[in-house]
């Protein structure tokens, strides 16, 4: 940056400015002005265009696969979408999606929050900076090669952990285990948490780096403990960017495709065990359903991702306006 | 502004070496992988017979994935001796083959079933005229394989497979099961069933053969999507036999080919001995099925309760699905010297390597007089 | 681990302190017992016994600060403990998941591999290799990111310089949401068209789908980078009576240029790994395929998806999916540390 005020960047001396031009700089009346103006502004528009059309090419082919479908769109369990007559419903897939993203939610929140804190308050400034590069990295592994990792080498590794839930937790129902391969939705739920870790990290590492040093300071000097200090006034600070941290990520694990359907094992059904077989999610189902699909059969998953395309549009738009508000609030500016 | 105008050009070479870079490299790969691997079906002497004529040009082609790794081994062999023609297979399942196929998007397609009546009609948009065709081109056993450590040569029936497969035995030392292995030493843990998580024909073949084998114990109104409920699923063949080789107390159903390193049951049928899921087995009873394509139409109905000696009952036949007349002319001489070499004795022959069974005598001859014929 | 804050305060005002080398035994005491017990108790899977000392870590180190320090000390320990067992929770999956491609990938990964396409190599058996997926995913990001980057920058430069009023806002706020599209939803969006205009699948045509996925991150990046060149600038340029698409063009934009690229290629990065939208829209190849607007065109991260898929749980599929997926990590790591040097190169002296 101080390398532009140094030289600004203008062609050599330029005489003082008439007041003619002084005026036609200040609106777009040059013809240059108009056409640039005019192509940004096409741009901003060319992207709502791209939205509408998105959520409009989705309506339409939905429409098409719901007027054909015998079942219940929202409540039937079953999807047979390519049979004579075509059924099929959402209810196992909505019912999946929000499961595993949940679980993944209570794994990787608290992480989050605790690497996060550690970058931030607890690891010496090298080591913050180092891990919090890796982290920044690790967000930009290739979601397929997460769900390669999982389904070879996470999944053999979880049958452990989950006899033991089976054995000590197994009453609860929640946490029966039938046996077979660990590819349940908790496994898909301890997956997503791993791949949504970095991006929720990141965002709460920046809010707890801006969280005001001087009330830090002072309650360090008043003999707070370092927890008392984190508890009293940074995790106040940080509540709504951390929960605006967490929606971003949810809205990563709802859509997530390729590390679902490479780990889990669905079907279509609803089991009051976490462990066992039971439900899909929605982008898994297209994923490994779309190969055989039938035209009605494309239509009725084309529907299933118009659900998808409206859960994580409001997720995110949630977290967006938890976001703004902060912002408004803290008149924090980046 | 000096040091803006470096940056900038920087910012400009970088892309320019990204795309310098691409350009360069579309020009240093190979498709030559023939001879690399040095693996089953390396090019045989016997390749010698195809007959290119003047094929060439991109064959492309989809559908069931049941057949794509016949048609892999017909693949290596065949562009071995026409060097001009690539195939490009994509096994995404016999429904989007047919559809694309349909739409004119492919040169031929892979199917487990016959087309319907409707799928007939539409044909004639895409084969001008004619309509398309069934041509039975590969056979193959479904075999129900398992991992049970210690048990060999395991017998099912179909009763008890369907059971099995609707979650009624729950455990390997059901009674059922001991009934029919009285010298095999069962252990008690729980049966995994695992079923296809994608729509399949093998899936499709699979319940049907329950349905009519075991009506009573399998009520289901069958197709390629898996109905009963219970069970663990994976995607493809491939990932069941993944799941199988890896789970203990597995139990699966897979073609022969997927079903290389894991044990297969012994189906017992009318005959006096329960039969083993091979390719001679399968082929005896396909030649039990019955032809019910009209005109070239070679649609064949299986019979999955047949009573031959070795005849085992658990098949599935693929076809190839082409235009009768009115192939489009670009591949034309591709598609038809392709088929004929799969339907050529060389052809049928190599099927039993890669774990499939070649279609019977009567019906093959068949086939090579249609795909003479096609146009 | 013991912290500065607990050493500055001389100890006796508050009473006994925990050695600074505690944490660091009951660490060592913890990981050992860890594996103690699992060998004892037969526990094969390696995330049973870090299970077990992580909860023995936390719980010592409490128990012991209660007894030595008193209570709020003990809850400040127990923060702590719990802060480092989150961060090596999340570190050991991280590092086995580059650990096992690293070591898994290297097993196939040569010149050969890098130059061969699949060709007639059939799944399961050894040999080919990923040439094909490297153009179709070369060409179709690029092909993208020449979609993606003007739209989204000229969105960028209206929303910051001329953006007021409805429209803009509208604007910002669907591009936030934008950012959250699930892939395989662009990839459906795609898809649809395709069938009105009865299309076949082509490389251009993952194109589209990866730049829409990539437009709003590219917005996003450059309305940062664009609000921080500071108004000065442009109100000497405007003063001097340029132009204003002429003050963008030649002194905004050019002040701003490192940090609209590091944030492109972290977007190019980004979309390099999406399976999804490839795997309905532009179906995956054997063979070599260089022309992206016609014919089905192979990409890494589809690749590696078939071998993994249609492997049959074959040894030579798995080696070749981990080469596979070791490459698309390395370019994707490539463009993420440059993009990160140029950030760096270009970044403002001051600030944090």
């Amino acid at each position: 940056m101080d390398i532009s005020t140094q030289d600004a960047p203008v062609p050599p001396p330029a005489p003082a400015p008439s007041l003619e031009q002084k005026r036609a700089s200040r609106g777009a009346t040059r013809p240059g002005d108009r056409v640039f103006l005019g192509l940004s502004r096409g741009s901003g528009i060319l992207l709502l265009v791209i939205m509408a059309a998105i959520a409009g090419f989705l309506t339409y082919r939905a429409a098409l696969a719901i007027s054909e479908d015998e079942a219940n769109f929202l409540t039937s369990f079953e999807w047979d979408a390519n049979g004579t007559p075509p059924k099929f419903g959402i209810a196992v897939l909505a019912y999946g999606t929000v499961i595993s993203s949940v679980i993944a939610m209570v794994i990787a929140v608290p992480i989050s929050v605790g690497i996060a804190l550690f970058i931030t308050h607890y690891a010496p400034r090298r080591l913050g900076g180092v891990i919090s590069y890796v982290i920044d990295l690790l967000a930009a592994v290739p979601s397929i090669v997460y769900g390669l990792w999982g389904a070879l080498v996470l999944v053999p590794h979880l049958n452990g952990l989950y006899g033991w839930l089976d054995d000590y937790l197994g009453w609860t129902g929640v946490f029966e285990w039938q046996g077979g391969a660990a590819r349940s939705l908790f496994t898909v739920g301890i997956l997503l948490a791993i791949m949504i870790l970095p991006i929720v990290t990141n965002v709460s590492r920046e809010v707890f780096r801006q969280s005001p040093q001087m009330i830090e300071e002072a309650a360090l000097a008043l003999g707070a403990t370092r927890w008392e200090v984190i508890r009293m006034s940074v995790l106040p600070f940080g509540r709504s960017g951390v929960i605006s941290a967490s929606m971003l990520g949810l809205g990563r694990a709802l859509g997530e495709t390729m590390a679902v359907a490479t780990v889990l094992s669905p079907s279509f059904l609803i089991n009051a065990s976490l462990l066992d077989p039971g439900g899909g999610t929605f982008a898994q189902n297209i994923a490994s359903k779309f190969g055989e699909a039938t035209p009605v059969g494309r239509d009725a998953l084309i529907a299933s991702g118009l659900v998808l395309f409206v859960i994580t549009l409001l997720v995110n738009g949630a977290a967006r306006a938890i976001i703004a508000r902060r912002k408004e609030y803290s008149g924090a500016n980046a | 502004m000096k040091l803006q105008r470096k940056n900038r050009l920087r910012a400009l070479s970088l892309g320019a070496v990204a795309v310098s870079g691409a350009l360069a490299l579309t020009a240093c790969g190979s498709d030559d992988t023939g001879g690399g691997s040095g693996a089953s079906g390396a090019p045989s002497a016997a390749a010698g017979s195809i007959k290119c004529d003047d094929a060439k040009g991109e064959l492309l082609a989809a559908g069931s994935s049941a057949q794509k790794n016949a048609i892999d081994a017909w693949m290596k062999q065949y562009t071995a001796s026409c060097k001009d023609v690539r195939i490009n297979y994509n096994p995404n399942g016999s429904g989007a083959g047919i559809t694309n196929f349909l739409q004119g998007q492919t040169a031929f397609a892979g199917s487990d079933s016959p087309l319907d009546a409707e799928e007939i009609a539409k044909s004639k948009e895409v084969c001008k005229d004619s309509q398309a065709i069934d041509l039975p081109m590969v056979g193959g056993p479904i075999a129900v394989s398992y991992n049970l450590p210690g048990v060999d040569g395991l017998v099912l029936d179909a009763p008890t497979l369907a059971k099995i497969f609707d979650d009624k035995i729950k455990t390997w030392d059901d009674e059922a099961i001991a009934k029919l292995n009285p010298d095999a030493k069962l252990p008690g843990t729980k049966i995994q069933t695992f079923h296809r998580s994608d729509d399949s024909g093998t899936t499709d073949n699979f319940t049907k053969y329950l349905k009519a084998a075991a009506a009573d114990n399998w009520k289901y109104e069958g197709g390629k999507a898996w109905q009963a409920k219970g069970g663990q699923s994976a995607s493809g063949s491939s990932g069941l036999a993944q799941q199988v080789t890896q789970t203990a107390g597995a139990i699966s159903y897979m073609e022969l080919s997927y079903a290389k390193d894991a044990q297969t049951v012994h189906v017992k049928t009318g005959a006096a001995t329960p039969v083993e899921a091979t390719v001679d087995n399968a082929t005896k009873a396909i030649a039990e099925a019955k032809v019910v394509g009209e005109g070239s139409d070679l649609a064949l109905e299986l019979n999955y309760e047949p009573t031959a000696d070795g005849a085992y009952p658990i098949t599935l036949v693929t076809y190839e699905i082409a235009c009768e007349k009115g192939n489009k002319a670009e591949t034309l001489a591709a598609t038809k010297s392709f088929l004929t070499y799969v339907a050529s004795e060389e052809g049928q022959a190599i099927l039993k390597d890669a774990s499939y069974a070649p279609m019977p005598e009567e019906i093959i001859t068949k086939v090579r007089e249609t795909v003479a014929n096609l146009s | 681990m013991s912290h500065a804050v607990t050493e500055k305060r001389p100890s006796s005002l508050k009473g006994g302190s925990l050695p600074r080398w505690s944490a660091w035994a009951v660490a060592l005491a913890a990981t050992g017992a860890g594996l103690g017990i699992s060998a004892a108790a037969g526990l094969d899977s390696s995330i049973q016994w870090a299970l077990i000392a992580a909860l023995l870590f936390v719980l010592v180190n409490y128990v012991l600060a209660v007894r030595v320090e008193g209570r709020r000390q003990a809850k400040d320990r127990l923060a702590t403990s719990l802060v480092w067992v989150a961060f090596l929770l999340a570190v050991i999956p991280l590092a086995s998941l580059i650990w096992e491609t690293v070591s898994r990938g290297l097993k196939v990964f040569d010149v050969y591999f890098l130059t061969h396409s699949m060709g007639v190599v059939s799944d399961t058996e050894p040999g080919g290799g990923i040439y094909h997926a490297i153009i179709g995913t070369l060409e179709q990001v690029a092909l993208a990111t020449l979609i993606a980057v003007p739209i989204g920058v000229l969105t960028a430069v209206y929303l910051v310089e001329y953006g007021r009023g409805r429209l803009a806002k509208t604007v910002t706020f669907f591009v936030d949401v934008m950012t959250g599209i699930p892939s395989i939803v662009a990839g459906l969006f795609i898809l649809s068209i395709m069938l009105i205009l009865d299309l076949q699948p082509f490389g251009f045509a993952g194109s589209l789908a990866l730049a829409i996925l990539m437009m709003p991150v590219v917005v996003r990046s450059t309305e940062e980078m664009l609000k921080l060149v500071p108004n000065e600038l442009r109100e000497a340029s405007l003063a001097l009576g340029v132009p204003k698409w002429r003050t963008i063009m030649k002194v905004v934009l050019p002040t701003s240029i490192g940090g609209i690229t590091t944030g492109v290629m972290l977007a190019v990065a980004r979309i390099m790994g999406e399976t999804a939208p490839v795997l309905l829209l532009v179906w995956g190849a054997d063979y070599i395929n260089n022309n992206p607007f016609e014919g089905a065109q192979a990409s890494l991260p589809l690749y590696i998806y078939e071998q993994y898929a249609n492997s049959a749980g074959s040894p030579a599929a798995y080696n070749r999916a981990w080469a596979a997926a070791l490459a698309l990590i390395a370019i994707v790591m490539i463009l993420n540390l440059a993009a990160r040097g140029i950030a760096r190169w270009k970044a403002p002296k001051t600030g944090r």
